[in-house]
């Protein structure tokens, strides 16, 4: 049988590999077919049914998501039958949906307002079934706004929290005309496993679930005369920032929004990357230090292998799933963080600005990070750490708010102290980033040498495979490491939570045996994150990378610890990694919290 | 152990922990307990390793397994075309009226709920009803104060 | 004087010749048997009409190490109770259908899908299987049977929704392709048929596919269970020849005031006095024209009946009952109700009807599953034929 399925599509023939599906054919041939419940990440569910084509021959129409091409097919995405058909689709869509357009948050970014422009859905619709139903919205996470009077039952959502991050927060409940989509017992997103982690936000084609905005307190806060406002941009965001504002994908646009940042009116603006180099003295030497207990000093009360901590959405997840590895998670907190610390802190101190009077606001391509930034134990400075999480999409939208016209800003330096960062601490953004620039300097630690990779770069930890191992053998060690010498370390990378599911169970279970382990629980790392321009893909996703890896080479320091804003901080404040104060304001600890 | 726990891990043990074994155990749940509790779902989610919210997906899926409380007996009146039109809302009146009770409703000895279902498969012979698992047919009024009566008698008698 | 239509004792006959069969199957080739079940022209006995022989044959070709046989007896369809009354009275002859499919198609394990509704009849299926797991012991056959049951969802009798519900899932339909038969229940090969259909196969096997496919006509051979209520003298189970005209039907059932037939359960066709005489029970000329399939079930309705009313609690039942997850389903049969009580209550016009044809159309050609092609018939056929009940 031949591995070719000859077909055509709107008369236009059309050769593509057996197994394909029509819309993929039809995409082959650039026919656009309009899809909702369709996304390049999920499995295909088939059931919005906007997709629908006609074939000749057939008197029912066929879901072009779903169906697979066969020999001699004829399919027209364009008949009277299917706009017609697609026309009704539309109309029931937006009958169940509250489609209160210039009031919502999506507005101008949804779907389903862009099909029913599309397609003239008029007043003479359907009748509006959302009156008929006794409707919530669970606003009480810190992350996620969850409003299903707005939701349109593409299940995009539930598949993302149950194939890509496989914890099922969201599911499916009841049938009929109750059919919904619900946590467990209906119960509000907050008191749920949820991670927080965005990914059902980015995949959400209507305003069904939103982050939680902070908006007008950031906007308060910047007109107040006496307010200092603080503002830190993660890695991931310099890289994705620019497609919220019509440039292309993969755009690095680091000084563009660091001009905009001062011109919204932020007194200082710094790095989050700062911190990220800060994490990697901390995480790398608490490493080391694991390292020696349990090789040298044989201390079987020290848990190996460790893992990274930086994304607030693995923390709590496994939290949730896996509450007995909780000791393996370093005790270093994540970049924002230990960024919030520090500037109420050390940088308040500095500027001689009483902390009290500082707003500390952080810019973040993630959704959790606002969870993060509201747990307890996030207060060492005495005040909360980090005031406001804003999401790159809510930056993008404060910057059209103050009416700047992005693409013709001059670049701009951050302000100094905390504002200096490595190349390393750029791919903190990307998967496999954190666990390259942690070998980056611990290599160079223990050996005294530079890693054994061209040009710095750890390819072998790099890409967008789900779970990525590497081995790196340690040799010709200073002597103060010797019990390091020939030792084989065994690193593996993982993103997104099903995948770090797997690591963690395989750990459990025996079949693994790393010493440290770096998870992200976004597709492909920060720069996938929830927090992220919408839509997402693997293209895009890969795009935003090569941006990063970019980034990484153009700076002139590319190793954490050859940062001089770090090396200063720790001759003057810090005095020693995992020192006296570094315990008190740079790490954590993590709570059990429910299974289920 | 709680009772919800030894019962969850007594079905388990029984029919499995795979997905396949999901709907047996709701399903004993139930016999035991009328409907499936927010624990009882805790603990399928934990025998069979899948989410809460997953169980709950499925089991509100199905309307014999409910999620709110029932009484011992649960009275499901067919309402369905051929029942309705043979007198299925007298019946439901006589059962209000005996069981002092609306649609929907426990009594307050937790003994009885009143529920309407969709098509009990017994069209010739409407009205109908099912208590519990055991289908009645040919219902009138009076047949069905009888039959609320001898589950009356037989509550008393068996304490 | 009334002539009443001749009722047919193929499927309740009492007969209890299931070791005879085995052994006959035992000794001739699969090829055989699939051909005979082909040639007597046996379709699905549910509703959808498949033909059975080429089901068993194409599962028999599959490849895959285990494979399933499953008795769809989730009858749900209102005005639909025969497959409770065969599995009551002659459940061996299922049982040995599905021993002979197992047989055929290489399967070990079978299962019944019973319906909560009828979880009364479990205990006395439950001894009959024992017997028979007994006889299949004797006769060497490597077959096992249980009993899965269902929690009520109508929808769960599409098979694919049906394979979901075992698998702990929501009863939510596949996507078509890939059909039952090489990715059905956990993925494997699977043949599912309805009861009816399995205990026809018990007859042809002892009869020959000849004295079946003599009954009957054209496409639709054999006799049918028909299940019979409403406005009836005579409610109950019949086993009629296919292909009799509605007209005869109504003659022989009817009240002698019949103004419609609802053919086929609440997801089938409503047809009025006036084209009683062309109609045909039957599968040829499916859904348009003048025959009408039906998986057995008849609801007659006298002139005292609001056909209004008729089709509200066809509506109520399928808001509650669609899945809720395709578009089309799950919002197109919440607005034919809303749509309804609206023009009734006048707060539409009733053009708004014609809207709504335009609705159940689209509902019919872009469903998923089979419910949701099917949900709006009862909806276009009473209000085609009932325009005036429905706005006055």
């Amino acid at each position: 049988m031949s591995d070719k399925v000859n077909l055509k599509i709107d008369n236009i023939a059309v050769s593509i590999k057996n197994g394909s599906t029509i819309l993929e054919a039809a995409e082959k041939i650039n026919v656009r077919i309009p899809t909702l419940c369709y996304h390049e990440d999920l499995c295909v569910a088939g059931n919005c049914r906007i997709c629908v084509v006609e074939q000749t021959g057939s008197d029912r129409l066929l879901p072009a998501c779903a169906m697979p091409v066969s020999e001699g097919m004829e399919i027209h995405t364009n008949s009277m039958k299917v706009r017609n058909a697609r026309k009704q689709i539309v109309e029931l869509l937006v009958s169940e949906h509250r489609a209160d357009c210039t009031r919502c948050y999506k507005n101008g970014k949804c779907e389903l307002q862009e099909l029913s422009s599309e397609y003239i859905v008029g007043e003479n619709g359907f009748i509006d079934l959302v009156a008929h139903k006794g409707y919530t919205i669970d606003n009480f996470s810190p992350s996620i706004i969850k409003d299903d009077s707005k939701c349109i039952r593409c299940q995009r959502c539930v598949r993302t929290c149950d194939q890509l991050q496989s914890i099922s927060a969201l599911t499916v409940a009841h049938k009929g005309e109750s059919m919904k989509v619900s946590s467990f017992f209906d119960k509000p997103m907050f008191e749920v496993v949820c991670t927080n982690c965005g990914q059902c936000v980015n995949r959400c084609p209507t305003g069904a679930l939103t982050e939680k905005t902070y908006l007008d307190e950031v906007w308060t806060a910047l007109n107040s005369e006496t307010k200092h406002t603080v503002v830190q941009t993660a890695p991931a965001v310099r890289i994705a920032l620019g497609e919220a504002l019509g440039m292309p994908v993969g755009e690095i646009v680091t000084g563009k929004m660091v001009s905009a940042l001062r011109r919204l009116g932020f007194s200082s603006v710094l790095d989050t990357d700062f911190t990220a180099d800060l994490t990697i003295i901390e995480e790398g030497n608490e490493l080391l230090h694991r390292l020696k207990k349990v090789v040298k000093d044989k201390d079987t009360t020290v848990r190996l292998p460790l893992t990274t901590s930086c994304s607030p959405g693995w923390v709590k997840f496994i939290e949730h799933a896996f509450p007995e590895y909780l000791p393996n998670v370093s005790t270093a907190k994540s970049p924002q963080q230990m960024f919030g610390a520090l500037a109420k802190t050390f940088y308040a101190n500095k500027l001689k600005v009483d902390p009290e009077n500082m707003v500390s606001i952080s810019i973040m391509p993630c959704t959790a990070k606002k969870y993060e930034a509201d747990r307890p134990e996030m207060r060492s400075s005495g005040f909360k750490d980090v005031d406001y999480v804003l999401t790159t999409r809510e930056l993008a939208l404060m910057i059209k708010q103050a009416g700047i016209d992005f693409a013709s800003l001059p670049d701009d330096e951050y302000d100094s102290i905390m504002g200096e960062s490595s190349g390393a601490a750029v791919i903190f953004g990307a998967t496999g980033g954190v666990m390259e620039a942690a070998l980056r300097t611990a290599y160079e630690v223990v050996t005294g040498r530079e890693v054994p990779f061209e040009g710095l770069n750890i390819t072998p930890v790099r890409g967008m495979d789900y779970i990525r191992e590497a081995t790196i053998k340690i040799e010709n060690v200073l002597p103060e490491w010797d019990f390091l010498e020939g030792v084989e370390l065994k690193t593996c990378v993982a993103h997104g939570l099903s995948n770090a599911k797997k690591v963690m169970e395989a750990v459990r279970d025996g079949k693994a045996n790393y010493h440290f382990i770096e998870i992200m629980a976004c597709p492909g790392g920060c720069l996938g994150g929830g927090g992220q321009p919408i839509p997402t893909s693997p293209a895009i996703r890969k795009k935003r990378s090569e941006a990063i890896y970019h980034e990484d080479e153009l700076k002139p320091i590319r190793k954490s610890h050859e940062n001089p804003e770090v090396i200063h901080l720790y001759e003057e404040f810090l005095k020693e990694p995992l020192g006296e104060v570094s315990h008190k304001l740079l790490h954590t600890h993590y709570t059990e919290r429910n299974r289920y | 152990m709680t009772e919800v726990k030894l019962l969850v891990k007594g079905l388990a043990d029984q029919h499995g922990r795979t997905m396949e074994s999901l709907l047996p155990i709701l399903q004993g749940i139930v016999h035991q307990q009328q409907h499936i509790s927010e624990d009882a779902m805790v603990e399928v989610a934990r025998e069979l390793d899948i989410s809460a919210a997953q169980v709950y997906g499925t089991a509100t899926f199905y309307s014999f397994l409910h999620t709110k409380p029932l009484g011992k007996y649960v009275i499901r009146v067919c309402k369905t075309i051929t029942c309705m039109m043979h007198g299925k809302n007298q019946v439901i009146q006589e059962l209000e009226t005996v069981l002092k009770v609306k649609l929907g409703e426990t009594t307050h000895d937790g003994k009885f709920t009143l529920l309407e279902t969709n098509c009990l498969g017994q069209c010739h012979k409407g009205p109908a009803m099912l208590i519990n698992d055991e289908p009645y047919t040919e219902l009138t009024p009076e047949k069905v104060r009888s039959i609320i009566m001898k589950y009356k008698q037989q509550e008393i008698s068996a304490n | 004087m009334k002539k009443n239509l001749q009722r047919l004792d193929l499927i309740f006959k009492n007969e209890h010749d299931t070791e005879a069969i085995l052994r006959k199957t035992l000794d001739r080739s699969h090829d055989e048997v699939i051909n005979d079940l082909i040639s007597s022209g046996l379709k699905g006995r549910g509703g959808a009409g498949f033909p059975t022989g080429l089901k068993w044959k194409l599962a028999a070709e599959a490849q895959a190490e285990q494979k399933y046989v499953i008795c769809n007896a989730d009858e749900g369809e209102p005005g639909t109770f025969k497959d409770r009354e065969i599995l009551s009275s002659v459940p061996h002859k299922v049982l040995t259908g599905m021993a002979v499919c197992a047989n055929i198609i290489g399967s070990t394990k079978g299962f019944i899908y019973l319906r909560s509704e009828y979880k009364f009849l479990k205990p006395q299926l439950l001894s009959v299987i024992d017997e028979f797991h007994k006889l299949l012991e004797v006769l060497n056959i490597n077959f096992k049977v249980d009993i899965f049951m269902g929690s009520g969802a109508y929808i769960c009798g599409e098979e694919s929704a049906l394979f979901e519900s075992m698998e702990g899932k929501r009863g939510e339909p596949r996507n078509k392709p890939p059909f039952p038969t090489d990715f059905g229940y956990m993925g494997e090969p699977t043949v599912i048929n309805n009861v009816e259909t399995l205990a026809h196969t018990y007859s042809i096997l002892k009869y020959g596919a000849d004295k079946f496919k003599d009954l009957g006509i054209q496409d639709s051979r054999g006799s049918k269970v028909f299940s019979v209520s409403g406005d009836t003298p005579n409610p109950g189970i019949y086993e009629l020849e296919f292909g009799m005209s509605l007209q005869k039907f109504v003659d022989d059932f009817g009240d002698g005031d019949s103004k419609a037939v609802q053919v086929g359960g609440a997801s089938g066709f409503c047809v009025p006095r006036k084209k009683f005489v062309k109609t045909v029970i039957g599968y040829q000329g499916k859904l348009r024209g003048t025959s009408l399939p039906t998986g057995g079930s008849m609801m007659i309705f006298n002139s005292s009946r609001s056909m209004y009313n008729v089709l509200h609690n066809y509506l109520d039942f399928f808001v509650e009952e669609s899945c809720g997850q395709c578009t089309p389903c799950r919002v197109g049969t919440q607005q034919l109700l809303l749509g309804i009580q609206a023009v009734k209550k006048g707060e539409q016009p009733s053009s708004y009807l014609d809207k709504l044809l335009v609705l159940a159309e689209a509902m019919r050609v872009t469903s998923k599953c089979g419910l949701g092609q099917s949900v709006a018939n009862s909806f276009s056929s009473i209000v085609e034929n009932f325009k005036e009940e429905m706005i006055y």
